[in-house]
């Protein structure tokens, strides 16, 4: 079983020279720690390309942030612009791939992670954009929830992100690929066997 | 024509009334225009409708006019943060229309620009496209979003010259120039006001035909996540 270092790990694989990448907040976010030598351009949908580390105390900078609000920095290759310029190469297919958590994930590819009716509602923010618009749709996530269920399902129960939109999921138990008629292992984790990835799994798997 | 006014009370005088459309730029605390915002509070108008990524927390940026109960509506991607504001939603006060961050930038985008609605994939078989009309091209659906034409945006920019020529600062860009282009009318708050010509006209981040009215003040800038990382060997 991976843990949440070996899960981004398993999905900055996912990521190749060049692409301008979008990672979501949560496991995501530690992705940019295994890139490796890969040229990859993070973009922070609040309107910058090439998202640099957290900075050293003291260099912190208001006016420098990103989509989760914290205090980021530049580089060398860093851009600016404005949210409807961000968003334009979202929605345009310009960002290659986006990476991002999830509540629950369908067998077609539906994804759920803004919502839990009766709960707390702090809305969408740019994710139903980034679903819809980016290349590839990875998804980074437990496979069960707390209460043990597989958030792997054949439909989802609650309100969605995006319909049909994800390509890829990676869990602590492996990875499966969404495909014609349901779901495909494509590996299971370290010290899991396909028999116990497909007990865990409430989607179709074919 | 003189744009530039004393203070942001000044400058909202005459244009800011109850009931009205307000688009504000600004992300999270980043780049919000907080004198004006303070501006409106102590003015006192009402019944306001607010497009706006987000609410602010509880004492900065919207938070402020939702303590006195000066906003009616919220048009916002994201309002986590702010306990009053969920309280007035929940019990009903406060109406809230959800829209998703990057269809907010080119509602706002599109206002501006005189487009009163357009076709975008974001959203599609979720709740946001209820009530929507759907187009099919190429096989793919798309659901209608409208332009949003405000009755005033107030924005924060960085540098303004006297003719309104902004230029913004690093991501305090964000909201700021979609904003400012879809009000009637529009104010801004710099932190430098130059003189008109020292500004590249090759570097103007917006064009002072969609500014109004510039005030200059000092801002509190508040820092909504600090995150830092520690020095090599410290």
């Amino acid at each position: 079983m991976w843990d949440r270092n070996q899960m981004a790990a398993r999905a900055a694989q996912e990521l190749e020279d060049g692409m301008y990448v979008n990672l979501g907040i949560g496991i995501p976010t530690l992705v940019a720690n295994y890139v490796g030598d890969k040229d990859i351009t993070l973009q922070s949908e609040n309107g910058m390309l090439g998202m640099g580390p957290f900075p050293f105390e003291g260099d912190e900078d208001p006016d420098l942030i990103n989509a989760g609000k914290q205090t980021i920095t530049e580089m060398d290759r860093t851009a600016y612009f404005d949210s409807a310029t961000s968003f334009a190469m979202i929605r345009g297919g310009k960002i290659a791939a986006a990476i991002l958590g999830a509540m629950e994930v369908s067998e077609t590819g539906d994804l759920a992670n803004w919502m839990i009716p009766g709960k707390l509602i702090k809305g969408m923010g740019g994710a139903m954009d980034l679903v819809a618009g980016v290349g590839r749709v990875i998804v980074v996530m437990d496979h069960a929830n707390k209460h043990g269920e597989s958030k792997v399902l054949k439909a989802c129960t609650l309100p969605l992100t995006g319909k049909g939109v994800v390509d890829r999921i990676i869990t602590n138990l492996g990875v499966l690929d969404v495909v014609e008629g349901g779901l495909r292992i494509v590996e299971c984790a370290e010290g899991v066997t396909e028999e116990e990835l497909r007990a865990a799994t409430q989607a179709t798997l074919v | 024509m003189n744009k530039i006014y004393a203070n942001a009370a000044e400058a909202l005088d005459g244009v800011l009334t109850d009931g009205m459309l307000i688009a504000s730029g600004g992300f999270g605390l980043c780049g919000i225009p907080e004198l004006l915002l303070q501006a409106i509070k102590e003015n006192g108008a009402k019944e306001l409708t607010f497009a706006s990524n987000n609410a602010g927390v509880d004492d900065f940026g919207i938070g402020i006019l939702l303590q006195t109960k000066q906003v009616k509506k919220m048009i916002s991607s994201y309002v986590g943060e702010n306990a009053e504001f969920m309280r007035q939603y929940l019990s009903g006060e406060l109406e809230l229309e959800f829209t998703p961050q990057g269809t907010l930038a080119e509602r706002m985008r599109a206002g501006g620009a005189g487009i009163p609605g357009f076709y975008t994939k974001t959203g599609v078989g979720t709740v946001i496209a209820e009530g929507k009309d759907v187009k099919n091209w190429n096989g793919q659906d798309y659901i209608l979003e409208e332009g949003i034409f405000a009755d005033l945006a107030i924005v924060k920019a960085w540098k303004a010259d006297a003719t309104g020529n902004l230029i913004f600062r690093k991501t305090a860009r964000n909201f700021n120039p979609p904003a400012a282009m879809c009000g009637k009318v529009c104010i801004v708050e710099v932190e430098e006001i130059v003189p008109t010509g020292s500004l590249d006209p090759d570097n103007i981040h917006l064009p002072g035909i969609y500014v109004h009215r510039i005030i200059q003040g000092t801002h509190e800038k508040r820092i909504e996540q600090r995150t830092v990382r520690t020095r090599e060997g410290a």
